[in-house]
């Protein structure tokens, strides 16, 4: 492996039903900073059918190139096309990044590409950066320049470590959502678009599709949210989300919750926050009837404000909280909520 | 049918972390379980045994005392266990497991190989996609139901907005959800016989089809530049007053942080 040759950074553009994901958006971001500092471009990989017109999107979001691959057999994502697409334009262009937002689509189809391309492929990055490994000097060891230095926590978030991948090309890694920044798009920016498709040859390994069954969901993305009012299994059944829900409306949030509380069924997936749930950082976190299992504080440290409101006043919640109260939530929610309804109106 | 089942002995997070001085983990010096994805993707060969008859064998790469975590799968029904450990295998990234589980399982027979989707330790979920890649069979990940019909197996598929229900035709490897299911426990009697069974152990010479220049920490990719436990921000205030004057502490904080 000649690796002068690999030249580059790329992200995978993940789509779902021809709408750009978000996280493609932010890998953008963070590409931009690493192709600055390695004086080069950047390059997004679009794979999908009928998804050509999306390109213009991407360079708004600081895309200098777009590759398409367009094909009927890339429809809906299944792993064995999707893995044949990306890892043929990894062996065609040979770029020497390649990042992959860690969602359930690439955190199946990062591994599987990097196998591939026999690579490393480091997981759910919080940080990247351009530096020097080893990053001090060691004696008879060369330290090379440039590389990619990818930091990730690891132990349910207890322990964080930097990882390179020095002497492969591309280095890959997957980035958790919700942690980089997009830019503020260029309107009317273009990128170089290039077709390009491989050829797709069904076999064993072409999954077949029996059915797409889409979650109703009513709720925004908590990714999304400025203000976040979350509830653990504190709260205590799923009726009194109410008291919840009334809070979050009067300040214009929306309600987030723990694992324990998917975990009993009281809310879905898409709400909870934390190490297997989602990364959140809105403007104001409210942790309400969360203890702040480390899983947890993983998924949300990273707000500007946290408010927990915890009858025990050990819990751990209190260790990350910018404001806590020691009391009984059903107590203190209502009365905060008809607090900030006379608070609000009086502003006005 | 024949089912190989891939678990890790894993350090229960709820306790310490230790490193070597490299800034590899230090497996030794911690508590240990079996992985929970990896529990439930036992739990779900073993409802496929009970529902349709097969062979469960589990798999683990480890050190010595890894055995533990197959006599305790074999306690709760696995058939056979396969104990992969050698000083040559150690400090492995994703890929270095990946090729050395793919080189173990290369000397089984199997219709399903069900790994967990990620391990509590590093969080990765990339071991069990990468293995299918070097098998060259299909993968299935975030599996949420399992039902096999005919030579294919059918699959409930998790995103995070919706689910695909994916038919594959076996021989095909399925990366497990701890939501799966809820893995029995092991029984008296089977803990007894799982404690006279003979385990396999396999070293390097057994694995089938792999270079060494692609095992161990040697052959990882990945390099660790740095490891630390993680600073946190610290806790701010905490006070302790009636519902009324929490509601004005609180009111008060978002008023001086301009969020109201």
């Amino acid at each position: 492996m000649n690796l002068e040759e690999y030249k580059g950074v790329y992200i995978f553009a993940q789509q779902v039903d021809n709408e750009i994901s978000s996280i493609a958006f932010e890998l953008l971001g963070k590409a931009k900073d690493l192709a600055k500092d390695l004086n080069t471009e950047v390059t997004a990989v679009l794979l999908g059918s009928g998804v050509k017109g999306l390109a213009d999107q991407l360079a708004e979001y600081g895309a200098d190139k777009v590759i398409v691959v367009d094909d009927p057999e890339l429809k809906d994502y299944r792993t064995e096309p999707y893995a044949h697409a990306l890892a043929s334009v990894i062996n065609k262009y040979k770029p020497e990044i390649m990042l992959v937002g860690a969602t359930a689509i690439g955190r199946d189809l990062g591994p599987r590409v990097s196998a591939r391309v026999a690579t490393g492929l480091t997981a759910d990055c919080t940080v990247l950066e351009i530096g020097d490994f080893p990053l001090q000097p060691v004696p008879g060891q060369e330290q090379l320049h440039n590389q990619l230095l990818m930091t990730r926590p690891a132990f349910g978030g207890n322990t964080i470590a930097t990882i390179a991948c020095p002497y492969n090309r591309p280095q890959m890694a997957t980035v958790r959502p919700g942690v980089m920044q997009k830019i503020e798009p260029v309107k009317g920016a273009k990128a170089v678009v290039e077709e390009y498709n491989p050829g797709f040859t069904p076999d064993n390994k072409y999954v077949e599709i029996l059915d797409i069954v889409k979650a109703v969901t009513e709720t925004v993305d908590i990714m999304d949210a400025k203000i976040l009012v979350s509830g653990g299994r504190g709260v205590g059944s799923p009726e009194n989300f109410k008291i919840l829900e009334d809070l979050a409306e009067v300040l214009g949030g929306t309600v987030s919750c723990s694992r324990a509380v998917v975990d009993s069924g009281w809310k879905p997936k898409d709400l909870q926050v934390g190490q297997t749930g989602k990364t959140v950082r809105p403007n104001v976190y409210f942790a309400i009837g969360i203890s702040g299992a480390i899983q947890h504080v993983a998924g949300m440290e990273e707000s500007d404000i946290i408010i927990a409101i915890n009858k025990d006043a050990d819990a751990p919640i209190f260790d990350v909280a910018d404001y806590g109260v020691v009391g009984d939530l059903n107590k203190i929610v209502p009365k905060l909520t008809e607090a900030l309804k006379a608070e609000i109106a009086a502003a006005k | 049918m024949k089912i190989v089942v891939c678990i890790k002995q894993v350090p229960d997070t709820k306790g310490g972390v230790k490193f070597n001085p490299d800034g590899t983990l230090d497996r030794g010096a911690m508590l240990t379980i079996m992985n929970p994805d990896d529990k439930a993707g036992l739990e779900a060969a073993l409802r496929l045994k009970d529902q349709y008859g097969a062979e469960v064998t589990v798999v683990t790469m480890g050190l010595p005392k890894a055995e533990e975590v197959l006599r305790e799968a074999m306690a709760m029904g696995a058939d056979k266990g396969v104990l992969v450990t050698d000083r040559v295998l150690g400090g492995a990234d994703t890929w270095a497991t990946s090729t050395t589980l793919a080189g173990a399982i290369r000397n089984l027979e199997y219709d399903l190989i069900i790994t967990g989707r990620q391990a509590i330790d590093g969080d990765t979920a990339q071991v069990g996609p990468q293995i299918s890649e070097h098998l060259n069979i299909p993968v299935i990940s975030y599996a949420q139901n399992i039902k096999i019909e005919g030579d294919s197996v059918i699959v409930e598929r998790q995103y995070e907005d919706r689910y695909h229900v994916l038919k594959a035709k076996m021989p095909c490897l399925i990366t497990a959800l701890s939501e799966l299911n809820e893995p029995r426990y092991m029984t008296p009697g089977g803990i007894f016989d799982a404690y006279k069974q003979e385990i396999t152990v396999w070293g390097r010479a057994d694995l089938k089809d792999v270079d060494d220049s692609n095992l161990g920490l040697k052959g990882s990719p990945t390099k660790i530049a740095k490891a630390s436990d993680k600073v946190r921000k610290g806790a701010g205030e905490k006070v302790t007053l009636d519902p009324d004057e929490s509601v004005s502490y609180i009111v008060d904080k978002l008023k001086v942080k301009h969020v109201i």
